[in-house]
C-alpha cells in the first residue's frame, strides 16, 4: 500500500509543479523557470524546519512567499522577451538556481552531526515527517490538501475577470493592450502566483523525500512542469492533473515492467497523445 | 479633442505618415480616407501608441500622449477597432466585453478585489446593454471564434465601447460588409455620436463615409492632400484624381 501512497504523493507534488506552469501558460508564456521556484521552495522549507525548528505549515507558507518573490523579481526582466527568447531566459534562470544550490553550504551542528545544505552533497535529514510520526498515508493526504487548495484557487481565477484577462493576453497581446490591459502587470502577476504554487510544491517535495540536492531540480523537472499543462490542455485545471497521472502514474510507473523498453515507449506515447489530442486532453473549446 | 501636429512615422525609407496635421473636435465624426498604403492605419497605430512617431506630436484633450503606453491611452479615453478583426476567439462574447472594461471610471468605481477576482454579477447590466446595442444578446455565451463575420465586427465595436471611450478610432469597420450591414453600421455610428463620443473613422467605403462624416481628410502617400466637408471633398480635383477616380462606390 505504501508504494501506492508514495506514488500518489509524487503525483500530488508534480501536479503543483504543473499548475504553477499552467497559470503562466494561460498568458501564452512558456517558462522553464518553474523548477527554479520549486528548488527555492524546497530549500526554504527544509532549512526552516530543520535549522530553525519551525512547524511544516508556516515553513510552507514561507516557501510560497520565497517562490513568489523570486518569480516576481525574475518576471519583470524575463517577461519583456517573448517566445524562444523567454524559453532561453527562463532556462538560464533555472540552471542558475541549480548551480547556486550546488555551491550553497549552510550547516549547523545538531548534537554530534551537522545538518543543513552542503553543496553538491545536497541537503539530508529533512526529517519532519518521520520525527513527528506521520504515516505515508497521512503525508499523502497532507500533500493533496495543498493540491486541492491550489486547484481551487486557479479554478476561482478562471471564473473571475482575472482569468479571462490572462487568457486574453495569451491569445492576442496586441488586442489585449489595445483594450487597456497592462501586459507586464498581468504576466508578472501570473508568474508570481505560479512561483508561489511551485514554492509550496518544492517544500512538500523536500519533506517527503527527506533528501534534496541540486540535481533534483534540473532541466528535466522544468520540462515536466511545462509539459503537464501542454499535454493536459488549458480548458481547466483538471487537464493538468490528468496529464500528471498519465505521465507519472502510467508512463513512468505503469510501464516499469517493460524495463529498458519503457524509455523508448515513453517518448512515443507522449507524441501519440499529442497527435490524438493536439490541444491537450482537455483542450480549449474548438470551432463548431 | 485630438490634435496631430506634424506627425511622421517612417519605416526605413518608407514615409508611411509624413508631416500630418489634423484636428478632430469634440463630438465630431471625422473621417480619414485615402488609397491603400496611404498611411491611414499607421496613423491609428501611432495615435493608440502601438507605433512611436518618428517625429511630431499626438495631443489628446490638451495632453501630449508621447509618454503613455497603449493601455494607458485607453484609460485616457481612446479606444479602437482593428481593420483585420482581433477578438479573443477562445473567450465567449460576454468575456470579450468583460476583459475590456478598463475605463478610468470602472477602475475608480470598483475595488481591486471586486474588479479582478469578483464574479460577473456586478457588471451584468452594463454588458447586457452593450450586447443589446450590438444585436448580440442571443450570442452572449458563444465563443467569439464561432461568430459570423458581421457579428465579429459588431462584437469588436462593442468591445471598444466597453471601455467608455471619449474618442473612438474605427479602422475600416465596413470592410467586407454587404450594403445592408453597412446601413446598420451607419445607424450605430450615428447613434454613438448622439451619446457624445467623438469618432475618427478610417474607411474605404464611400457609401458609409459620405453618409456619416462631418469632416473628411484625404491622405495620399502619407500626406494630407485635402480636407473639408463631404461635399467639398467630392468636388475636390486632387481627390478625384488620387482616390475617388472611377470607383466612387
Amino acid at each position: 500500500m505504501d508504494f501506492y501512497f508514495g506514488l500518489v504523493q509524487i503525483i500530488g507534488v508534480h501536479t503543483l509543479l504543473g499548475l504553477s506552469a499552467y497559470i503562466v501558460l494561460l498568458t501564452g508564456q512558456v517558462s522553464l523557470a518553474q523548477a527554479g521556484f520549486f528548488a527555492v521552495g524546497a530549500y526554504a522549507a527544509g532549512m526552516l524546519t530543520v535549522l530553525a525548528g519551525w512547524h511544516l505549515v508556516p515553513a510552507l507558507g514561507a516557501s510560497a512567499v520565497c517562490g513568489a518573490g523570486v518569480a516576481c523579481a525574475v518576471g519583470f526582466p524575463a517577461l519583456r522577451v517573448k517566445g524562444l527568447m523567454l524559453v532561453i531566459a527562463t532556462l538560464a534562470f533555472g540552471e542558475g538556481v541549480r548551480l547556486f544550490f550546488f555551491n550553497f553550504d549552510y550547516q549547523i551542528a545538531r548534537g554530534d552531526i551537522k545538518v543543513g545544505p552542503l553543496g553538491g552533497e545536497g541537503f539530508r535529514q529533512i526529517r519532519f515527517f518521520p520525527e513527528n510520526g506521520w504515516t505515508t498515508g497521512e503525508v499523502m493526504l497532507f500533500i493533496w490538501l495543498f493540491v486541492a487548495a491550489a486547484m481551487a484557487l486557479l479554478w476561482w481565477f478562471d471564473r473571475s475577470r482575472y482569468g479571462s484577462v490572462l487568457r486574453a493576453v495569451g491569445e492576442d497581446e496586441l488586442a489585449a493592450q489595445s483594450v487597456g490591459i497592462n501586459l507586464t502587470a498581468v504576466k508578472v502577476s501570473a508568474m508570481t502566483v505560479g512561483g508561489a504554487i511551485a514554492g509550496v510544491g518544492g517544500g512538500l517535495y523536500a519533506h517527503y523525500t527527506t533528501h534534496i540536492e541540486h540535481a533534483s531540480f534540473n532541466i528535466l523537472v522544468a520540462t515536466f512542469a511545462i509539459a503537464y499543462p501542454i499535454v493536459g490542455g488549458l480548458r481547466n485545471v483538471f487537464g493538468t492533473v490528468l496529464a500528471v497521472i498519465f505521465v507519472q502514474g502510467f508512463l513512468i510507473e505503469g510501464l516499469r515492467f517493460l524495463g529498458d523498453w519503457r524509455n523508448l515507449l515513453f517518448g512515443a506515447l507522449i507524441v501519440l497523445a499529442m497527435n490524438l489530442r493536439p490541444s491537450g486532453f482537455l483542450g480549449a473549446r474548438r470551432r463548431a | 479633442m485630438l490634435e496631430l501636429q506634424a506627425l511622421s512615422r517612417h519605416f526605413g525609407g518608407v514615409k508611411a505618415v509624413d508631416g500630418l496635421d489634423l484636428t478632430v473636435t469634440q463630438g465630431q465624426i471625422f473621417s480619414l480616407i485615402g488609397p491603400n498604403g496611404s498611411g491611414k492605419s499607421t496613423t491609428v497605430n501611432v495615435i493608440t501608441g502601438l507605433f512611436a512617431p518618428t517625429s511630431g506630436r499626438v495631443v489628446f484633450r490638451g495632453q501630449d500622449l508621447a509618454a503613455l503606453p497603449t493601455h494607458r491611452r485607453l484609460r485616457a479615453g481612446i479606444a479602437r477597432t482593428f481593420q483585420n478583426i482581433r477578438l479573443f476567439g477562445q473567450l465567449s462574447v460576454w468575456q470579450n466585453l468583460w476583459v475590456a472594461q478598463n475605463s478610468a471610471e470602472d477602475q475608480a468605481r470598483q475595488g481591486f478585489f471586486a474588479r479582478w477576482l469578483g464574479g460577473q454579477r456586478g457588471v451584468r447590466a452594463e454588458i447586457a446593454q452593450l450586447l443589446e446595442f450590438s444585436g448580440l444578446a442571443h450570442r452572449q455565451d458563444e465563443l467569439a471564434a464561432n461568430l459570423a463575420f458581421g457579428e465579429q465586427r459588431r462584437l469588436e465595436l462593442a468591445r471598444a465601447l466597453a471601455a467608455r471611450p471619449k474618442l473612438l478610432l474605427l479602422d475600416e469597420p465596413a470592410a467586407g460588409m454587404n450594403s445592408e450591414e453597412i446601413g446598420q453600421l451607419r445607424d450605430r455610428i450615428l447613434k454613438l455620436r448622439e451619446t457624445g463620443v467623438t469618432i475618427l473613422l478610417v474607411e474605404h467605403v464611400m457609401e458609409l463615409v459620405m453618409g456619416v462624416a462631418d469632416r473628411i481628410a484625404v491622405l495620399n502617400f502619407g500626406q494630407k492632400i485635402a480636407e473639408g466637408t463631404p461635399a467639398e471633398i467630392q468636388a475636390h480635383p486632387a481627390v478625384r484624381k488620387a482616390y475617388l477616380g472611377g470607383d466612387t462606390a
